[in-house]
């Protein structure tokens, strides 16, 4: 399968005084596994409709491999689509389903039906080519969706949500069921979650998205440890934000200026295991939960400021004995401190 | 499936049921005494001669007679004819219904429903004063030159069609429109974006799943238009006999209680097949549409 680019162009949409998109702009590379990663209501399945053609945008362009299809109709884009409640036709069965996009296209009996098993195979499917719609598992419905969408070759792939009804094991298994199909495809894919872990396992690239806005456009461990704003720092783990002048320096560095991020789990409780340059944090222990792969330790710190302190399991054999009210210091290594660009207090 | 499981919930579920069950009794018993009630007093009287006598001359009389079977067949094209126009007319409609905004799609049912809230008589007559000779219709189609005489739009097969299909449009109208409402969105979308047209999608997508629509729309349009008697009483002009009309002439006309009561259960019997047709169709339809909503 081809593999095309896709650029957004300074996309606006508003739905009267509510702006859902707020000159939007992106590259998607060619072949890429790109997410869109942002609470509900922050313009990704807006920008994702737009590109599938059912948003009409107010300004802005959508281009698909040096063609301008923002004006295109949806049913000439030749775009696939896998839905959040994978809107598979009830009336079919999974066979019929797979089937449809290629109907469509006119294509001979005998080579469709030979594309839509080949690719039900794909999905490992083929056992249950005859089944109905409402006699499969969510599990089930959701890899029908996907052999439906990438049966006819699309150029694009977008996928709204497509996990978020299925628990939590089988959504593992499907995220990387899913990346494995793109692995194979190659094709460009846009992928809208509200999960930072599914963005963070499944992405070459994740877009965060807050208030018709994309605020970071990064590789899922620059996103992780070098968040450009508040916002993509809190949205993503745990994230402890030291407003500036609450560490004075760091690595022999004055850093009372900046608004610092500190991940939970990049404290240790260990002083050896820090380097000099670190940063030590005293505070009193308010509560602590055993999570099982971790302990999460909040601490209060003398400026009144509670911090998220995790320990990894293997690392915390101190941690059983602490009580509440006990003085913690709690250290973590300069290269894990981050300086928030931009934010000021 | 757990609370079946467990003896004690289970009781409590059936003693649940039998009193939503006895809930329905007074309902039940209107039912017996208004309608059970006087078909039996129809079948003992379509057995019983003007004397009194126990007899199947009714039967004889009736169903050898050639206005029976002629009125028969009236009812029949007037069913059919009121029914292939509802659909020519109604499927569309509540499909420009389904696709309006909400807002939009409401001003337009109230305008649907309007002549619901209108008595029969009333707009019976309404047409009557539209379709005549120096009507309305016929002023305008005259008056402007389109004909030079003027159509004989009443007191035949025509007015009355129209008549019985202005009155049973909305009710075919709503459980397509009901139908055709509850299909999820996203399906159209799913459908388009794998290069449908809105005809592809109209004919693959929307009316396979609402086809059950369109069957109880029809059951509803047939089953009502067999028994219509006001409308081809001041519409049909005497041409158009139907039972119903048969019915009332036997009773008012020559007083035959046997014989009237005897094309009473022909009635009854006719509708009754029909209504078990459409019920099996649409059995047979749903069966192959488990979950056709929320699958």
């Amino acid at each position: 399968m081809k593999s095309l680019p896709i650029t957004i162009e300074s996309v606006r949409k508003a739905y009267g005084s509510y702006v859902a998109l707020d000159d939007v702009s992106l590259d998607v590379r060619a072949g890429e596994f790109l997410t869109l990663l942002g609470p509900s209501g922050s313009g990704k399945t807006t920008l994702l409709m737009s590109l599938a053609g059912f948003v009409r945008p107010d300004s802005g362009r959508l281009v698909l491999d040096d063609r301008d299809i923002t004006r295109l109709a949806p049913n000439k884009r030749d775009i696939g689509i896998v839905f959040q409640n994978y809107a598979l036709f009830p009336h079919m069965n999974v066979l019929a389903n797979v089937e449809y996009p290629l109907m469509l296209r006119k294509t001979p009996k005998a080579e469709a039906r030979r594309r839509a098993l080949d690719t039900l195979a794909r999905v490992k499917l083929e056992d249950l080519s005859y089944r109905n719609i409402a006699a499969l598992s969510g599990g089930q419905r959701q890899r029908v969706a996907l052999a439906r969408a990438i049966v006819f070759e699309p150029r694009v792939m977008l996928m709204d949500e497509p996990l978020s009804a299925l628990d939590k094991n089988l959504r593992e298994t499907m995220q990387y069921e899913i990346r494995r199909l793109h692995d194979e495809l190659g094709i460009t894919t846009i992928y809208v979650t509200h999960d930072q872990r599914e963005a963070l396992t499944m992405s070459d690239r994740v877009a965060v998205m807050n208030s018709g806005r994309i605020l970071q456009i990064d590789t899922p461990q620059r996103i992780y440890d070098r968040p450009s704003t508040r916002f993509v720092a809190e949205f993503m783990g745990e994230a402890n934000i030291m407003a500036p002048g609450s560490v004075r320096e760091i690595d022999g560095a004055d850093a009372s200026r900046q608004m610092l991020m500190i991940r939970a789990e990049s404290f240790h409780l260990d002083a050896r295991l820090v380097g000099r340059d670190g940063v030590a944090l005293e505070g009193t222990l308010r509560a602590k939960a055993f999570r099982g792969e971790d302990w999460l330790l909040t601490l209060a710190l003398d400026s009144g400021q509670e911090i998220l302190v995790c320990i990894p399991a293997a690392l915390a054999s101190g941690c059983t004995e602490l009580c509440a009210g006990q003085r913690v210091t709690a250290y973590a290594p300069a290269e894990r401190v981050h300086a928030i660009p931009g934010a000021v207090a | 499936m757990s609370v079946t499981a467990n003896p004690a919930l289970a009781a409590d579920a059936r003693r649940e049921q039998w009193f939503f069950l006895s809930l329905s009794l007074p309902a039940l018993f209107v039912v017996g005494v208004a309608a059970i009630l006087p078909i039996l007093w129809i079948i003992r009287q379509s057995f019983l001669t003007i004397g009194g006598v126990y007899t199947v001359d009714n039967y004889e009389k009736v169903l050898s007679s050639g206005l029976t079977w002629s009125a028969l067949v009236t009812t029949f094209e007037l069913s059919l004819g009121t029914l292939v126009a509802c659909i020519l007319l109604g499927t569309p409609l509540a499909l420009a219904l389904a696709a309006a905004r909400p807002r939009v799609a409401n001003v337009l049912m109230a305008f649907v429903m309007l002549p619901l809230w209108t008595s029969i008589l009333v707009r019976t007559y309404g047409w009557l004063v539209l379709l005549r000779r120096d009507g309305l219709i016929n002023a305008a189609l005259t008056g402007s030159g389109l004909t030079a005489e003027p159509l004989p739009l009443v007191y035949n097969f025509t007015g009355t069609l129209i008549g019985m299909v202005h009155y049973m449009l909305p009710l075919f109208l709503l459980p397509v429109y009901a139908a055709m409402r509850d299909i999820d969105a996203n399906l159209i979308r799913a459908a388009a974006s794998m290069g449908a047209t809105l005809g592809q999608v109209i004919r693959t997508v929307v009316l396979p799943l609402s086809a059950h629509g369109i069957v109880s729309g029809s059951m509803i349009v047939f089953i009502y238009t067999i028994g219509f008697f006001i409308t081809p009483a001041v519409l049909g002009g005497g041409k158009v006999n139907p039972l119903s009309i048969r019915i009332e002439r036997t009773l008012s006309t020559f007083q035959d209680w046997g014989s009237a009561s005897v094309l009473g259960l022909l009635l009854f019997v006719v509708m009754a097949l029909v209504g078990v047709m459409f019920l099996t169709a649409r059995r047979l339809m749903m069966r192959n549409h488990v979950g056709a909503v929320h699958a």
